[in-house]
């Protein structure tokens, strides 16, 4: 009756008015306002590397980035460039995943079981900053020079962060969250499917980010070393272009890195985004 | 006279329950021999100063915790609803009920049927597919209270449920629990929480003073005002006033 009616009439006052529809104009605007510092940015850096090259400091070595860019267009034309980052990225999507797969599973292992957190919780945060560098020796005698060193590499590099990532996410659950699920009667597999995972998620998602960083470190560093015949890769044509000191094509490999890199950094926040809003984050 | 076979069980019973927390020197007495029983059915709202342990005997009677002494028997199934809602923010309103469904094993093809239901009995039915985020405070306590209701328990456990929600949305909510128990058919005992003297006479049928530092219980009122009530009528205003005195006369006894 009366309560029924004030209750219906409350909730319509409380909640928050419908969202204001993205139209196309908005959307415009938003692209336009997400876009424009870019554009500055490289226009800036543009301008200051012309004005450098424009003092004639270290002419000889260090090319405009007219040149640059040219060279970069030609290695464009050729099959090369594109295969050596078909194989580098195959490489990193390959430890990545595998990275993460480890990393999560020995992160909540770690995290939801005392004694094991005890014993390898410091190892892995001592594994973590051991730089990536480190392990080549290991896996070229392991399992010499192929696919299988480099992916190892990746893995030793990306894992921990990965773990430690878990770790964090688990320890930053609100304790009324806990205790609700474990009211409801959620225990073992079922709180962790449940509640940890999904509750870990948002500190977790930085750490997948960090992740991928390390990948990308760990990769070009192997892929300089780990010279696999037969498969070029984004590494390998670093190696050929500091033996022929060929600078332009040097940048312009770095160029491609750099935009594999905002490219992939626009994915993971697509999927932050996504999680936030979900959360009533934003 | 003729005694007829009157099976009145116990829902809750505390005999002579005492809880310390830490050791020694400084060891916090947080409850000393607190006896209390609740019948099925019956609701009992526990009122207390600041440090009577009213939400350390709650974590008891739940069983997130031990008591050092004495003895807790509970019948049957126990839920419990905190201040925040803590529903989880991932879930929408559905899932988060459905997922105490789940949680105790109601079969994939009942739980949409009962979530709904359990939706519509704190009438949120047609708000299933909001994210906490998007609902307000006493919808998201409604929320939390039809998650209670999914666990099917039989004792539900409320910790100043309400304290966070504005005079208005409150008093629509206690309106909403009184039908809400009529609504589930079985005997749902309840152990309220709360330090607002006139909240706890409005919808206990007894209402258990708490001293505080240790939490002990000093005196039980019983709440002979008949249903439906409000918080600002005569009656209630009557007997919260003369609880109101004694829990005052309790709390200067620490100002000595």
């Amino acid at each position: 009756m009366a309560t029924d009616t004030t209750l219906a009439g409350l909730d319509a006052l409380e909640l928050a008015p419908a969202g204001h529809g993205t139209d196309a104009a908005e959307r415009a605007r938003r692209f336009w306002a997400a876009l424009w510092p870019k554009v500055a940015a490289i226009a800036l850096v543009w301008v200051v590397w012309e004005l450098i090259h424009l003092t004639g400091w270290k002419k000889f070595v260090l090319p405009g980035p007219g040149v640059t860019l040219h060279n970069l267009w030609d290695q464009a034309q050729t099959g090369l460039l594109w295969k050596a980052i078909g194989i580098t990225l195959e490489r990193a999507v390959i430890g990545y995943a595998l990275a993460v797969a480890i990393g999560i599973v020995v992160g909540l292992l770690v995290a939801r079981i005392p004694p094991l957190r005890a014993a390898v919780g410091s190892l892995i945060t001592g594994l973590q900053t051991l730089p990536s560098a480190a392990w080549i020796p290991f896996a070229i005698i392991l399992f010499s020079l192929d696919n299988t060193a480099i992916i190892f590499i990746i893995v030793m590099a990306t894992a921990p962060a990965i773990a430690n990532g878990v770790i964090a996410g688990v320890d930053y659950i609100p304790p009324l969250l806990l205790k609700s699920a474990k009211v409801m009667g959620l225990r073992g597999l079922g709180l962790t499917w449940h509640l940890v995972m999904p509750a870990a998620l948002p500190t977790f998602m930085a750490s997948l980010k960090q992740g991928w960083a390390f990948t990308w470190h760990a990769l070009l560093t192997a892929e300089l070393l780990v010279l696999v015949a037969g498969e070029p890769s984004i590494g390998q044509l670093f190696a050929a272009d500091q033996d022929q000191t060929d600078m332009p094509s040097t940048i312009a490999v770095m160029i491609v890195i750099l935009i594999l890199g905002v490219l992939v950094d626009a994915l993971f926040s697509r999927a932050n985004n996504a999680i936030r809003k979900r959360w009533g984050l934003t | 006279m003729s005694t007829t076979a009157v099976t009145e069980t116990v829902a809750v019973s505390l005999a002579g329950v005492s809880k310390v927390y830490g050791r020694g020197g400084s060891a916090v007495r947080a409850l000393e021999q607190v006896t209390l029983t609740s019948a099925p059915g019956e609701f009992t709202c526990l009122i207390g100063a600041s440090g009577c342990g009213k939400s350390t005997l709650l974590s008891l009677v739940a069983g997130l915790d031990r008591p050092t002494g004495g003895e807790i028997t509970v019948n049957g199934r126990v839920a419990l609803m905190f201040q925040e809602p803590g529903l989880f923010p991932w879930l929408t309103a559905a899932g988060n009920v459905e997922l105490a469904l789940r949680a105790r094993k109601v079969p994939r093809a009942e739980r949409k049927a009962r979530t709904l239901e359990l939706l519509d009995a704190v009438q949120l039915g047609g708000f299933g597919a909001k994210r906490p985020h998007e609902l307000s405070g006493g919808m998201r306590q409604r929320v939390a209270l039809a998650r209670a209701l999914a666990q099917d328990a039989d004792v539900l456990l409320m910790d100043e449920p309400f304290g966070a929600l504005d005079a208005m949305t409150r008093d629509l909510l206690h309106d909403e629990l009184d039908r809400v128990r009529e609504r589930v058919g079985r005997r749902l005992t309840i152990l309220f929480v709360t330090h607002n003297v006139r909240e706890a006479v409005r919808l206990g049928d007894r209402v258990v003073l708490l001293s505080s530092r240790p939490g002990q219980v000093i005196e039980e009122y019983p709440v002979p005002i008949e249903r439906p009530r409000r918080m600002d009528s005569a009656p209630v205003a009557e007997l919260a006033s003369v609880i109101t005195d004694r829990l005052r006369a309790e709390v200067s006894r620490h100002g000595n």
